[in-house]
């Protein structure tokens, strides 16, 4: 069975360094977007299974991604992760209200990520 | 050639071209697109004031007096700097009361007294009948002298002309047709004849352009400017005399006073003026414009009247031309036949602008003030009862005109000879100066009444008609000449020209001083004796206090008593047609929101005061009190109730300003509030926004470190460069949690002022080389150039030096943030100038957004949203530079480099004490740069 794939969407050099490391670590092909309009493009590209989102981003938000992503149809099966540092209540409804399928506040812990990544794509 | 038929047909054109001005006015006004309504037209209007005897007469008293035909033009100009009090007062006095005429206003004033309307409208008859024959002589001189062209020829005594050759005769009965056409198509007198307006403001043109023209003509095209005429004179015997301004008027300054006070009250007096002034005006704000435009027509129509006259007299020298023909005889003689009938139509507009106003507004008077009041009085007349009176009104007012040229003829023809046209003019000023006391008095004064203002003017007239008038008579043989050498009878001090032995002042100073003497004191002290009557009390404060009045209230709350409607709407029909009565009523109806003639109107006090004031503006208020009285039955008034009134309606006003005012306050208030509430949600929602970005930039490092150190602690597989340089992101990632937990510490420090300030002698050029180093591996890391440019020794500053290196640290972060990411640049450079120090911190990035320049020295203003949406830093830095900087006494600022790129600059002042030796070496340093 070929690799289930995610993408990485953050404008934290850092971040994304931790997050590939992961999830490479936890069998997932990876790839990596800076920023909002890249996300959509490398989307289109990459086809991933699974996108990590970041809210606070240059060019476009997290939010304005998301929304774009569930506007297409073809788009429907990708599976939405927000992971941010805005936790309030209102963020995360937000976030959700927009079609992801999860949200994580940062900082977050990288065994529960891995499981709950794993469980949305179904326990590959 | 200009014959005789050329002069009538040319003249009959230019009357014909101004009805159909006229026509046309009144055509738009009915439409409702008045043309008079703009202050231009109002100020040219006004200049009605300058007749043929400004036209004419200027130059001839000028030949004979030099200057001092100045004061009747300074007076006007000096008055008119205080319309804005007195008109104003006026306008809305007549306004709110339908005032038709000056007599109706001080009858009105003086508790509507029919009999006070009587002798003004008299006083104004006589007073004004030598002033219109003044500009049928100007006219049918003119007219004969231009008949002879090009002979130049002084037309004979009239006295030896047969009677209908005359050409007097038929200018007087002409202009008779022509004012009645123009001023009695309308009956309603209260509205606006705005047809004669457009036509008095075209003629005020046209009369202008003609005294300019003929003045150019003869400035610079007989002689050779102003310059050569002046010196001419000054080397004529016979003129250099009148060069000196005050020897030219008998009897000096004393005159020069006097005239000028004369002609201040005549702008406003005489009746022309205030029809045109008060009557005609369609809206107060015009005043504003007027204030400096009739002044400039006045300079403007008086500029050519020295160089006019000394060019008459040089022309002339032997005295055969009469002065007061200069203007018109100096183009004939240089044989410029247009130029010649130019002046001839400037003349005749000069004379018909006068003739129409002063003869519809005399038309207005005689029949408001004199015929009607005693008609309606004349019970065997039974008018009460007829129907329409309308037909009545406007034969009076036909016939009032007719009579009053015909009177200016005769006067012409019986007394003209013996003045000159300055001489006739003033006379008439002086008559109407008498009504000053008891017109501006009335406006400002609550006390003066009707017996006193009755005094005042009939002692004044009295005067006036002595010392002025019985001369005239006497020099024109109608009395014995030995009345003004001897006096009546033989006693001296009775001596119309030396009242009580006071001689040695000319005629009109000494008739002004004794007239105004005998009219204002018989005016204060009969007032002051009187007591008012109920209605005289009431009048006084609608006009004195005519501003400070509550609206709507007006002079309704003045009576009591029982009417009909219907009785009101026969009075009225009576009077102004029942088609006009009837629009009466439906105004009033709409404005009370009743369905008048399906609903009634009820006959209050306020409606009967509608229907006086409406029936007012056709018959003056005087008739109109007589006629709303025998139509409702009255009960008087006391004079104790009266002023029981007037002192409600004080309290009431006095209240209601207290009840502004403290609403005034509560509003003032509530908007304090307002204020304070809106700055607290803004710093309530600064705070959310403070918190929100400090959590965002804390939990970005903590995330990472928090996920390096899982991976480090749970994966065995990590090798050993990875986990070097896992562990050397957890500690960059730690180091920036730092800073901005020291950042976040350091501005609560500084905003709450418990920061501690370390100031010592710091050398800038220190602080900037010490920064630089401590940045240059980042510098390297992202491949950018740095230029520095620092002078070989700048002045110390005062300050903290760990603060400054702060100041410096961030704008060089911001600068390599900010700057180009392929190709960085940075500028930096300190500059010393004045005893200040400036350093600037430029890069070559995007910018910063146009009006950003200020916010972003704000907290939590992140310029980086503005380029990509997503903050940049903290945004501490720049606001707590900015702490920094304006502590030690400087500036700190940002502005975008033209080429691209944003230049943050702050100052810093040296410090004292080296601050002037600063001066010197700033420039020297600057040099010193320069060279780099």
């Amino acid at each position: 069975m070929a690799k289930k794939k995610v993408l990485i969407v953050d404008d934290e050099p850092n971040i994304v360094t931790a997050l590939e490391y992961l999830l490479t670590m936890s069998g997932y092909e990876v790839a990596v977007a800076e920023n909002g309009e890249e996300a959509l493009a490398a989307v289109a590209r990459a086809k991933p299974d699974l996108v990590l989102l970041d809210v606070m981003m240059p060019r476009l938000n997290g939010y304005e991604v998301c929304r774009r992503l569930r506007e297409r149809p073809e788009w429907a099966g990708i599976k939405i992760v927000i992971l941010s540092a805005k936790g309030r209540e209102v963020d995360v409804s937000k976030g959700l209200s927009l079609g992801a399928d999860l949200y994580v506040t940062k900082p977050f812990s990288n065994t529960e990520l891995v499981a709950r990544i794993s469980a949305l794509l179904g326990g590959a | 050639m200009l014959q005789g038929w050329v002069i009538v047909v040319v003249s009959f054109a230019y009357l014909g071209l101004l009805f159909a001005i006229a026509y046309y006015a009144d055509k738009r006004a009915d439409q409702g697109r008045s043309v008079i309504a703009n202050p231009y037209v109002y100020a040219l209007s006004l200049a009605v004031y300058a007749t043929a005897w400004t036209f004419y007469g200027s130059v001839g008293r000028a030949a004979a007096d030099g200057v001092g035909f100045l004061p009747i033009y300074i007076g006007p100009t000096l008055m008119i700097a205080l319309w804005w009090i007195v008109v104003r007062k006026m306008l809305r006095i007549t306004k709110e009361n339908r005032i038709t005429s000056l007599a109706d206003f001080i009858a009105s004033r003086y508790g509507k007294s029919a009999l006070l309307g009587g002798v003004v409208t008299v006083i104004v008859v006589i007073g004004i009948v030598p002033y219109i024959s003044l500009q049928l002589k100007a006219i049918s001189s003119t007219f004969t002298i231009l008949l002879q062209y090009p002979d130049i020829v002084m037309p004979a005594k009239v006295g030896a002309m047969p009677l209908l050759q005359d050409t007097a005769l038929w200018v007087a009965l002409i202009l008779a047709v022509f004012t009645i056409l123009f001023g009695t198509r309308h009956l309603y007198s209260a509205e606006h004849h705005e047809g004669m307006v457009a036509a008095i403001a075209f003629e005020s043109l046209v009369k202008l352009l003609a005294f300019l023209a003929v003045g150019v003509f003869v400035t610079f095209g007989i002689y050779d400017g102003f310059g050569d005429i002046f010196l001419r004179a000054a080397a004529d015997p016979g003129l250099a005399p009148l060069l000196t301004p005050l020897e030219g008027v008998a009897g000096g300054y004393a005159s020069w006073v006097w005239l000028t006070v004369l002609s201040m009250l005549a702008i406003l007096f005489l009746p022309r003026q205030f029809q045109v002034a008060v009557i005609e005006n369609t809206d107060e704000k015009h005043l504003a414009k007027a204030i400096w435009l009739f002044p400039l027509y006045m300079l403007a129509i008086n500029l050519f009247v020295l160089p006019l006259a000394f060019g008459g007299r040089l022309h002339f020298p032997d005295g055969s031309v009469d002065a007061d023909t200069f203007v018109l005889t100096l183009p004939m003689a240089e044989r410029q036949e247009l130029l010649a009938l130019l002046v001839f139509i400037g003349g005749l507009s000069a004379a018909t602008g006068m003739v129409i106003v002063e003869t519809i507004a005399l038309s207005t008077m005689v029949c408001n003030d004199l015929v009607m009041p005693v008609l309606l009085r004349l019970r065997a007349l039974r008018l009460a009862e007829r129907a329409d009176l309308t037909g009545l009104l406007l034969g009076i007012r036909r016939w009032a005109i007719v009579l009053t040229l015909l009177l200016g003829y005769l006067y012409f023809r019986v007394a003209g000879e013996a003045y000159a046209l300055v001489s006739i003019g003033l006379i008439s000023f002086a008559a109407v100066a008498q009504f000053a006391p008891a017109a501006l008095g009335g406006i400002f004064w609550k006390g003066g009444t009707r017996r006193g203002a009755l005094a005042g003017l009939l002692a004044g007239f009295a005067v006036w008609f002595y010392t002025l008038l019985v001369p005239a008579f006497a020099r024109s043989g109608w009395l014995p000449v030995s009345l003004l050498e001897e006096g009546p009878f033989g006693i001296a001090l009775l001596k119309p020209l030396a009242l009580f032995g006071l001689a040695g002042l000319d005629q009109i100073t000494h008739a002004m001083l004794w007239s105004m003497l005998a009219n204002v004191g018989a005016y204060v002290a009969v007032s002051l004796a009187d007591t008012p009557s109920a209605e005289e009390h009431r009048q006084a404060s609608l006009f004195v206090d005519v501003f400070r009045r509550l609206p709507e209230a007006g002079g309704a709350r003045f009576w009591r008593g029982t009417a009909s409607a219907q009785d009101l709407h026969n009075v009225l029909a009576r009077f102004v047609g029942a088609e006009a009565a009837d629009a009466a009523f439906r105004a009033y109806a709409t404005r009370k929101h009743v369905h008048w003639p399906e609903q009634p109107l009820v006959a209050d006090a306020e409606f009967v005061h509608y229907v006086e004031t409406v029936l007012a503006g056709a018959i003056g208020a005087s008739s109109a009190r007589i006629m709303v009285g025998s139509a409702v039955k009255e009960e008087a008034l006391t004079l104790e109730e009266v002023r029981q009134i007037l002192d409600e309606a004080s309290q009431v006003v006095i209240y209601s300003h207290r009840l502004e005012q403290k609403s005034r306050e509560l509003e003032r208030a509530t908007a304090e509030l307002r204020a304070a509430n809106e700055r607290l949600k803004e710093l309530d929602r600064l705070k959310d926004d403070f918190l929100s970005t400090v959590t965002h930039e804390l939990r970005t490092p903590l995330t990472s470190i928090r996920a390096f150190s899982e991976i480090l602690n749970q994966d065995p597989r990590v090798d050993l460069a990875q986990r070097r340089k896992f562990l050397g992101i957890i500690t960059k990632e730690t180091e920036r949690l730092t800073r901005l937990i020291n950042q976040v510490l350091d501005l609560a420090k500084i905003e709450s002022g418990r920061a501690d300030w370390h100031v010592t002698d710091v050398d800038l050029r220190e602080v900037v080389s010490d920064t630089l180093t401590a940045m240059g591996q980042v510098f390297q890391e992202k491949n950018i150039r740095v230029e520095v440019r620092l002078p070989e020794s700048v002045p110390p500053v005062r300050a903290d030096l760990d603060r400054l290196i702060q100041v410096m640290l961030n704008l060089l972060s911001n600068a390599v943030k900010f700057c180009d990411p392929a190709d960085g640049r940075i500028e930096v450079a300190l500059v010393a100038e004045d005893g200040w120090l400036r350093v600037d911190v430029c890069d070559n990035g995007p910018g910063v957004r146009p009006g950003d320049e200020r916010i972003i020295f704000d907290k939590f203003a992140q310029a980086g949203d503005a380029l990509t949406g997503k903050p940049q830093g903290s945004g501490l830095g720049l606001y707590i530079s900015r702490h920094i900087v304006e502590y030690h006494g400087g500036r700190i600022w940002v502005r975008n480099r033209p080429g691209g790129g944003a230049c943050f600059s702050f100052t810093l002042p040296a410090a004292p004490g080296v601050r002037a030796a600063a001066k010197a070496e700033a420039v020297h340093g600057e040099k010193e740069s320069a060279d780099r």
